[in-house]
């Protein structure tokens, strides 16, 4: 057995056969076509370049149907390159004049644009240079006659492990056929986690080399949840996989009669599940689980697909689509929380030696207010349509938090002046995520009309802890007294002013620490959307008083181990169905 | 007809610099002109009808830009396409 410890980026476990997915499989010979006809040989590729243009303008309408405009206009802008007439000049120029096969020629062209884009050394286009191979792919395919193994072709369902994936291979998978994805390279914000999330395909990405170890049909465990690839596993380790898989199956199969019970505990104490989303495709999810509402909805997507910015348009329709899916249950949009350097809008970015105590999130949207008013606009104008909320991250001074709130103000009379109808009773809240905004909250609180903590963020700030930091990681606990002690006290302080507090960090996604969360006097908590049937058997198998009881000893014990075995013991105590979740 | 060389010298404005948007702006807009189009930015040179040239240039905001036209619309190429990096591509500035 191997093992190998990636990225985590879309939860879930899958045990399959690998399928390696190697781009360089298909060789090409780079030969010259000395014999052949230069002028038929060019015909020959211009058909080729014909199918392809075809096929990716049908690639960005499916696209744009499936996972939004933004994703969809990948395809677009692939097919503005495949039409650049300079391109076919100089393909026609290799093949008339220096008598190249139609393959060699392509290969050679669009090596040449690919590594040019690569030297440039920014992001943006980098993410050209996949695009690159994409068409270059489309047009082999298309002179060949064979298709290159592709993801959508795929005839057993399989694990897909490869170097890293294009756009244009995201784009086309099918989760009935993919049953988890490894990648050598990629991060959490990139389109292959994006992607992953958005289908619910178990994902590991950024595992560094390790496709020369895998041969074919190698079986192969992806556990998204602790971001470990295991290839071969021994039989102790897949039986114990396996019976964690079966024992979810068999849970869910329960959970799925569930779904239109409300979340009460036995004797009657409602609390509200929402769920955290960031596809358009998900709303339906939240509604197959039985959400009470979107409680965190992220808009980074819509940065993602690398082109310029998206316009108000795009925000809107996005905006519009989840809030009309939610049919008038709560939608919580929070504006931008990313770094610049994390969507590639390398004009944004700057050399950070720190970028989570940097420019990011609510602090970028600050900076760029022509970025956040279009952003602000669209949340503004969709509100007509739902019970739409808006949400900042990361505020820490209250000044940050009156400026964006008078942004909203000032956009809003410019949209009445232009004739839109706005609501003036549109909920703004903010998260809680760094320390410094729970200490200064009763001031806070007076100016916000709802506050959501963000858990995974506050306890990477209070306990001074990257989580993506091998050498530190296990300093990460978001039970951590610490942690516990800020969301007592935002909640103590919220109560006291009659403002709502939800939780919508990762810790809520894990029972034993929802119902600490309940007995700490949270009654919203907002989850990953598959998460939502355990959290609402957990709630619905206990009292309140069980709850206060556990959270009241929690509360008193000294380390984030303490207090992590005492609440999956009292877990088990409480729920023994539940146990052998993680 | 007069043959005509025309050139100006021109600075990206626009913050997110010449990418795919503005690019193809430049490409659609370069096109309908007869003219033989350059751009020529720290000695590496371009045609300015082609949309994967323009995005090798890699040009961020503030990069300096020459551009050369070559034909008998030379002239009013040149202030057209000067005119569009003077809007920043009617992209919205910061």
């Amino acid at each position: 057995m191997l093992e190998l410890q990636g990225i985590a980026v879309s939860p879930g476990v899958a045990i399959g056969q690998a399928l390696v997915f190697d781009r360089e499989g298909y060789q090409i010979s780079r030969s010259r076509a000395a014999t052949v006809d230069a002028n038929q040989e060019w015909l020959r590729l211009k058909a080729a370049i014909d199918g392809a243009a075809t096929k990716l303008d049908a690639s960005a309408q499916q696209t744009s149907e499936k996972l939004g405009a933004r994703l969809g206009g990948i395809f677009t802008a692939q097919l503005q390159m495949l039409l650049d007439g300079r391109l076919h000049e100089e393909l026609e120029q290799l093949i008339q004049k220096q008598s190249y096969s139609a393959e060699f020629a392509v290969s050679e062209v669009l090596n040449g644009y690919a590594a040019a884009f690569r030297r440039a050394g920014s992001s943006f286009l980098a993410e050209r240079a996949a695009d690159i191979r994409d068409i270059e792919r489309l047009l082999l395919e298309g002179l060949t006659g064979v298709p290159t193994q592709t993801l959508s072709e795929i005839s057993n369902p399989a694990i897909i492990a490869s170097h890293d994936l294009t756009p244009g291979e995201t784009a086309v998978l099918d989760p009935r056929k993919i049953l988890g994805l490894c990648t050598e390279t990629g991060g959490p914000g990139g389109h292959t986690a994006i992607v992953a999330r958005g289908l619910e395909i178990p994902a590991v990405v950024g595992i560094g080399p390790f496709l020369h170890l895998l041969r074919a049909d190698d079986s192969i465990i992806v556990d998204g949840h602790l971001g470990r690839v295991l290839i071969n596993p021994d039989d102790i380790t897949l039986e114990r996989y396996l019976a964690r898989r079966e024992h979810r199956q068999s849970i869910a199969r329960e959970l799925t009669e569930l779904r239109d019970l409300p979340a009460c505990t036995s004797d009657g104490v409602r609390v509200e599940l929402m769920a955290n989303i960031e596809f358009l495709t998900e709303g339906q999810s939240c509604l197959d689980r039985g959400a009470d509402g979107v409680g965190l909805y992220r808009t980074e997507f819509l940065y993602l697909g690398s082109q310029a910015d998206p316009s108000e348009e795009d925000h809107f329709q996005a905006y519009v689509q989840v809030a009309r899916d939610m049919a008038g249950k709560p939608v919580v949009m929070r504006t931008l929380d990313l770094g610049a350097d994390k969507m590639g809008m390398t004009p944004y970015a700057h050399q950070e030696n720190n970028p989570f105590l940097g420019l990011r999130s609510i602090r970028l949207s600050l900076r760029n207010p022509a970025l956040f008013r279009t952003q602000i606009r669209a949340m503004l104008r969709a509100a007509s349509e739902g019970d739409i909320r808006i949400m900042f991250p990361m505020i820490t001074t209250l000044d940050e938090l009156r400026t964006a709130r008078f942004l909203v103000r000032s956009v809003a009379e410019d949209l009445r002046e232009e004739g839109h109808v706005v609501r003036n009773d549109i909920p703004i809240g903010m998260m809680v995520e760094v320390p410094a905004a729970v200490m200064m909250l009763d001031r806070f609180i007076e100016e916000v009309d709802f506050v959501s903590i963000g858990t995974n963020d506050l306890t990477q700030y209070v306990l001074a802890v990257d989580r993506g930091n091998e050498a530190v990681a296990d300093l990460y606990q978001a039970c951590d007294p610490a942690v516990l002690r800020l969301i007592q006290k935002t909640w103590e302080i919220a109560t006291q002013h009659n403002i709502s507090t939800s939780v919508c960090g990762e810790m809520s996604n894990d029972p034993a620490l929802a119902l600490l969360l309940v007995g700490m006097g949270i009654r919203v908590l907002s989850v990953a959307p598959s998460a939502i049937p355990v959290l609402k058997k957990a709630i619905r198998s206990v009292t309140i008083g069980q709850c206060q009881a556990m959270a009241w000893r929690a509360m008193r014990l000294d380390t984030a181990k303490e207090v992590d075995a005492f609440l999956q013991n009292q877990l088990a105590g409480l729920v023994p169905e539940m146990v052998l979740q993680a | 007809m007069s043959q005509s060389l025309s050139t100006a010298t021109v600075f990206v404005s626009n913050p997110q610099g010449l990418h795919m948007r503005p690019a193809n702006l430049l490409v659609t807009t370069a096109c309908k002109f007869s003219s033989t189009l350059k751009l020529v930015r720290e000695g590496q040179s371009v045609d300015a009808k082609s949309i994967l040239g323009i995005l090798t240039l890699g040009a961020v905001q503030g990069s300096q830009i020459d551009l050369f036209a070559d034909g008998p619309d030379a002239e009013i190429a040149i202030s057209t396409i000067v005119d569009l990096f003077q809007r920043g591509f009617d992209e919205p500035a910061e």
